[in-house]
């Protein structure tokens, strides 16, 4: 239930203000028809009281009841019977009060069709405005709800994708660990450590947050160690940072699933030594990373498309900073290379 | 007993050299680091066993067995993969999800021994069901005069039963492969590739139109000139395929 516009601060004095300029203006036109002065207060006094409660019977009954359908219609209906109640009740009472008195009586009974119409004026008006009020708050809250939920799936979304941290890669580590564990336990142990630490970076990191190019190096450099543990007869790779950029920001974990498909397709994409490179410079009012990989036009598993590692990156992208073109890939001589652009802004956080 | 170990981590196969030096009437023959080397030491040594493993540069495990007509007995080994897990209970010796303790590997050659015989067979219904299983291919590797060609579907005109073989027509000729029309019809995506007769597999983008031949038959007529024979089924299929 949304709260009448009547509890905004200050609008309660407006609204009694409003009537008591109405009772001011009715109780000198009353005095110029030639009746005493009390007629005329008691008069527009109950007149606009009575008009006013009506009002805000009207503002209440909105508060618990909107009508969806034909809302005019039913703005229109009450103001009438509204209205007609009013100049009832009023004449009646004042009948009672002033019965004596003639020329105040044959005033009020000439006067009752141009009450009714200024009654029905004023509910109306009051009520379209409440029904104006209502409807936009109801609008509002609908909206708020619906960005609710919108956030609820993104966040579920981002959750999802930084998830995607590939099992294959802790089973084959693991693997990798316990043929070292006999023959070489020190190195065993050191992979252990390195393994632990970049799955302690990969869980306590918040998949909207930036962080600093220096930070997500920092990450990338243990997965590039263990790769290296795994793969280091055929891998290596090429980190050149341009020294500004590192304290740039990029969102977490975008850059090692970045390099991780890189790797994943240099791998298994052709035979024999395999180098990845990781070039990151500032272009403009953004960060530029580009991760290149060797790869076979021909037989590419992918057959030239992104794969899914990359169609992750570019969701993510698109999730944080509302852009579709952030990521762009090219393919000629057998390099494949990924570029990630990233925009830098000021806050740690976006939404 | 001569065993192979494929698998293009050297760690990996340390693992499994450390864990047969228990079984000494297990010799290795050989190491090898890629599908390529596993086509070759196969012909070479005719192992009785190999240890495989899936993922491997250019082409995978299941597409190096696909290469060799009498696939020797396989233990898989690999990280979790999901999809393959039941053709490997069905067909497979068995399979080692790494990592893998010692326990659990002797269990393995233990099952090998034990079903030595009939393993091998095995192994061509392995390589089927793990084809239906893991769905559509985007390639088809073959293997002429001992080179292993990879053909993207793309450049693959159409296909024609041969006995027990299959012709795969390509703008460089034909590639013979061991292996079913009925596994191609499976396998190959449904969208691209129709079965439009017994013993046709057609590519859809090849077609440049279709006559109508005998009864409620057709031709399809390729961009190459070639015509293929459309059965009435097959027509029904095309029909639905090109939305016509």
């Amino acid at each position: 239930m949304s709260k009448s516009f009547l509890s905004n601060k200050g609008v309660p004095f407006i609204f009694a203000g409003w009537w008591l300029v109405w009772t001011f203006l009715q109780w000198n036109i009353l005095l110029k028809f030639g009746i005493s002065e009390t007629e005329a207060i008691v008069d527009s006094y109950l007149s606009n009281i009575f008009l006013g409660l009506s009002c805000l019977l009207i503002i209440n009954n909105m508060r618990y009841y909107l009508p969806k359908k034909e809302k005019y219609w039913y703005v229109l209906t009450v103001s009438l019977v509204l209205s007609f109640v009013w100049v009832i009740v009023l004449k009646l009472l004042l009948g009672i009060i002033f019965k004596n008195d003639t020329a105040y009586l044959n005033i009020l009974s000439q006067s009752t069709t141009l009450r009714f119409g200024f009654g029905f004026l004023m509910i109306g008006c009051i009520s379209t405005v409440s029904l104006l009020w209502f409807t936009q708050q109801d609008f509002i809250q609908t909206e708020n709800q619906k960005r609710a939920v919108e956030q609820l799936a993104k966040d579920a979304e981002l959750f999802k994708l930084r998830q995607q941290l590939h099992p294959h890669f802790l089973f084959n580590s693991l693997n990798s660990i316990s043929a070292l564990i006999v023959s070489q336990p020190e190195k065993a142990r050191h992979m252990v450590q390195q393994l632990s630490d970049f799955l302690r970076g990969t869980l306590k990191k918040e998949e909207h947050v930036l962080n600093s190019l220096n930070e997500e190096l920092q990450h990338l450099q243990l997965y590039l160690d263990i790769e290296k543990v795994r793969f280091g007869h055929r891998l290596n790779t090429v980190i050149q940072v341009e020294e500004s950029a590192r304290l740039l920001q990029v969102p977490a974990l975008l850059l090692q699933p970045a390099v991780e498909n890189a790797i994943k397709f240099g791998l298994y994409d052709v035979i024999g030594a395999v180098t990845i490179t990781i070039h990151a410079t500032i272009q403009g009012n953004s960060l530029q990373i580009e991760i290149t990989n060797p790869f076979d036009e021909h037989t590419s598993q992918t057959a030239g498309g992104t794969g899914f590692g990359l169609a992750s990156i570019k969701r993510r992208l698109f999730l944080i900073f509302g852009r579709a073109d952030l990521l762009t890939t090219t393919a000629h001589n057998h390099i494949f290379t990924a570029t990630i652009l990233i925009p830098q802004k000021n806050e740690s956080t976006y939404y | 007993m001569k065993a192979l170990i494929i698998d293009d981590e050297p760690l990996a196969r340390s693992i499994i050299k450390e864990y047969l030096t228990q079984h000494p009437g297990i010799e290795i023959i050989q190491e090898c680091n890629d599908g390529f080397e596993g086509v070759k030491a196969i012909m070479q040594h005719q192992p009785d066993l190999i240890f495989l493993d899936i993922q491997m540069p250019k082409i995978n495990g299941f597409e190096m067995l696909e290469l060799i007509e009498q696939p020797p007995a396989v233990i898989f080994t690999t990280a979790f993969e999901e999809y393959a897990i039941k053709a490997f209970e069905a067909h497979a010796v068995d399979y080692l999800l790494k990592p893998f303790g010692k326990e659990r590997f002797d269990k393995a050659i233990q099952k090998w021994m034990e079903t030595k015989e009939k393993s091998a067979n095995n192994t061509r219904q392995l390589i089927d069901a793990v084809v239906a299983s893991t769905g559509q291919q985007n390639r088809i590797v073959v293997r002429e005069n001992g080179k292993i060609k990879i053909i993207p579907l793309a450049d693959i005109h159409y296909l024609e039963a041969a006995d027990d073989y299959v012709k795969i027509y390509t703008t460089e000729g034909y590639f013979l492969k061991n292996k079913t029309m009925s596994s191609f019809e499976n396998s190959l995506p449904k969208d691209l590739f129709v079965r439009t007769h017994r013993s046709f597999i057609v590519n859809i983008q090849m077609i440049t139109r279709l006559d109508p031949y005998e009864k409620e038959t057709y031709l399809a007529v390729l961009s190459t000139g070639k015509k293929i024979p459309v059965s009435k089924t097959g027509y029904l299929k095309l029909k639905e395929v090109l939305g016509i």
